[in-house]
């Protein structure tokens, strides 16, 4: 698949693709340690709730993530939707909101 | 100037951020996302620290150690929301060839983290467990 568009001496799409992926492991980061203080503290049925939904969230970042880095992988991508920067962000804010469930049961 | 509000129902209307000006250089669209994308890291590198201070440092007195942990999610929480924010500002201001939205967050954030930093140098030197 022979690109008619020159690439770009800069790299751009593939550092903002890299960027995504430094974005989804500290995602998966802060998951890791929501998940390891329901394992630790011993689950409640509160607590398993809050981890499932740790982990649900996260699965949704990875996905808009991987949509995102698959349109990157073009010679002159689109520019990022708002709605996917929407998605990131809220996903991440919804996580702070499990964290201060956790804080408190 | 942008109200906060106008910028807002710029978050949920794709169509209306692609009828202002002129759609830019793709390369500075990318370079914009890059930067949303560092403050969605730092946003969740404050989530993962409330997460910590939660976790590893349970000899502190409660309201102490929630407090800390609040403050941190807190922080994370404006981080991530002010990261779209002012994401959506930027992407606009390229396209009709304004001058980039000067922001203070950075400078509060710094102002946070620095006090949250001080507090657990205090708590660590003086041993304030519960």
């Amino acid at each position: 698949m022979a690109q008619a568009v020159p690439r770009d001496p800069g790299l751009q799409p593939e550092r903002t693709r890299l960027a995504w992926r430094r974005t989804t492991l500290a995602c998966t980061v802060a998951t890791a340690l929501g998940v390891r203080a329901v394992l630790h503290d011993g689950a409640s049925a509160a607590d398993a709730v809050m981890c499932a939904l740790c982990l649900l969230l996260w699965l949704g970042v990875l996905a808009v993530a991987h949509r995102r880095m698959t349109a990157l992988s073009t010679a002159r991508p689109r520019p990022l939707g708002p709605r996917v920067a929407v998605a990131a962000a809220l996903g991440t804010t919804a996580l702070a909101v499990c964290a201060m469930g956790m804080l408190f049961t | 100037m942008i109200t906060f509000v106008q910028s807002l129902q710029l978050w949920f209307a794709p169509g209306r951020l692609r009828e202002e000006g002129e759609t830019p250089d793709y390369r500075f669209s990318l370079a914009n996302e890059r930067t949303f994308l560092a403050w969605l890291r730092t946003a969740l590198a404050l989530i993962g620290g409330g997460f910590a201070v939660d976790q590893f440092l349970p000899d502190l007195r409660w309201g102490v150690r929630v407090g800390l942990a609040l403050a941190l999610l807190v922080a994370g929480v404006l981080c991530a929301l002010r990261a779209v924010n002012h994401w959506v500002r930027c992407e606009r201001a390229m396209r009709r060839g304004e001058d980039l939205p000067a922001s203070r967050f950075p400078a509060l954030l710094g102002a946070l983290v620095a006090v949250v930093a001080l507090a657990m140098v205090v708590i660590v030197v003086f041993g304030w467990e519960g």
